[in-house]
């Protein structure tokens, strides 16, 4: 259970958002809304515990997350717009790395599997830098399917890919969801996920 | 701990396939060793008496030139996002990375120091006494420099700003460690020097991956 209470935030002296309140269980998912500028990316950055919380309260089941953000981040897979790609190193090694750095041991055969998944076979040696800008977002979206986090924090998952990786990211959300997943994300366009989706719209 | 060594590791290969980021401090120092002798002349009891001072303040000029880069590209491509939020601490995280840039820029001038010595005619004991202050000083200047280089991230101009807040830290490494290789020419014995440059690394081992770590918080929050 991840509950969000009363959030606010300020930038300068300019008042983004405040009383942001939500709770997402487990199996549901939420879709932020709202217009360029309204402060999407800064309410998911205080949500992930990049940026400092002024005002309000996060848990995660029933504990508060600046108290325990161990705990919280164990769980937590965030996606922002950078997408913590080595240019130099491979989308094989990236996602070892990667794996290894939230303290999950990924063997060869599931690493090769994730990202045949999302359409990278045969560029798992090519390093990042060579692909395209949709093939590196399939090469970071690697990182979800390999991950076993409960919360999935994703900032805008959708854009630069095809239909057919928009597809493949669709099912692992719903697969995802489908195993007690929680997620939450931000979209300009239409999301159609399985399972209990709610929707918040950010306002001035 | 694997996170430690999948962190060293990355970085390590990351600089095998961009090796001029590496070999550009190495050559540095080489060049900078090698312009004193030339410029100084052939006598050889200046050349020995300024060699610990040169070849130390070429190290210490040598390793701040790679600092600027240590987080840069980690923050630019989101990673050290990704490395705040890993469930292990980013003080281990942030240890491996000054560890991967002691290998890189320490390290080479550690085993290059003996072979440039030999141009400022010091005998073989300060050549190892030489070889032993870097080995216990560069670390110090890595360590310290994490600190620099986390506080002046996403700073315009950050790499001038760098430099002043970074230098006059490493004057107590540069002291001790030029002092120890005078001190062992001068008969004095170099133990004390290099007991002060080993209880340096220690504090700075201890309190440099924590102060980097927090000032890294710092520069992501905005």
């Amino acid at each position: 259970m991840f509950s969000v209470s009363n959030l606010s935030c300020t930038r300068g002296d300019k008042h983004l958002f405040a009383g942001v309140s939500f709770t997402l269980a487990p199996g549901q998912w939420l879709h932020l809304e709202g217009d360029n500028g309204v402060g999407k990316t800064s309410l998911i950055r205080i949500l992930c515990g990049l940026s400092a919380l002024e005002q309000g309260e996060i848990t995660w089941k029933n504990q508060s997350v600046a108290q325990k953000p161990d705990a919280f981040r164990q769980e937590l897979v965030y996606l922002g717009h950078q997408l913590a790609l080595k240019e130099d190193l491979t989308p094989l090694e990236n996602l070892s790395v990667n794996a290894a750095m939230v303290g999950q041991l990924l063997n060869l055969s599931v690493a090769m599997a994730v990202l045949a998944k999302l359409g990278l076979r045969g560029r798992e040696h090519l390093p990042v830098r060579v692909l395209s800008q949709g093939q590196k977002r399939r090469a970071a979206l690697a990182r979800l399917l390999s991950s076993r986090a409960k919360l999935w924090i994703l900032d805008e998952p959708f854009v630069a890919l095809d239909l057919a990786a928009q597809q493949v990211l669709t099912g692992v959300l719903n697969a995802h969801l489908h195993n007690q997943g929680m997620v939450l994300l931000t979209s300009h366009q239409a999301v159609a996920l399985e399972g209990v989706g709610l929707s918040y719209r950010l306002t001035s | 701990m694997s996170a430690f060594v999948a962190i060293v590791k990355r970085d390590l290969t990351l600089a095998l396939r961009r090796k001029n980021e590496v070999i550009t401090s190495v050559f540095f120092f080489v060049v900078v060793a090698a312009l004193f002798p030339l410029g100084i002349g052939p006598e050889m009891n200046t050349l020995r008496l300024v060699a610990p001072g040169i070849l130390w303040v070429g190290a210490l000029l040598a390793s701040m030139l790679s600092l600027g880069r240590m987080f840069a590209s980690d923050y630019a491509d989101g990673s050290l996002e990704q490395m705040a939020l890993s469930p292990n601490s980013l003080s281990l995280l942030v240890a491996a990375k000054i560890l991967a840039h002691w290998l890189l820029s320490g390290l080479p001038l550690v085993l290059l120091a003996p072979i440039l010595g030999l141009q400022f005619d010091l005998s073989t004991d300060a050549l190892w006494i030489l070889t032993l202050s870097l080995l216990l000083g560069t670390p110090v200047l890595s360590l310290i420099g994490a600190v620099g280089a986390a506080l002046t991230l996403g700073v315009r101009g950050g790499d001038v700003l760098l430099s002043l807040l970074v230098l006059p830290l490493y004057v107590p490494a540069l002291v001790f460690g030029a002092g120890a290789v005078q001190a062992e020419i001068s008969g004095l014995g170099a133990s004390a020097h290099l007991s002060v440059l080993a209880a340096l690394v220690l504090v700075a081992a201890v309190f440099s991956p924590w102060a980097s770590a927090a000032s890294l918080r710092i520069a992501l929050e905005s």
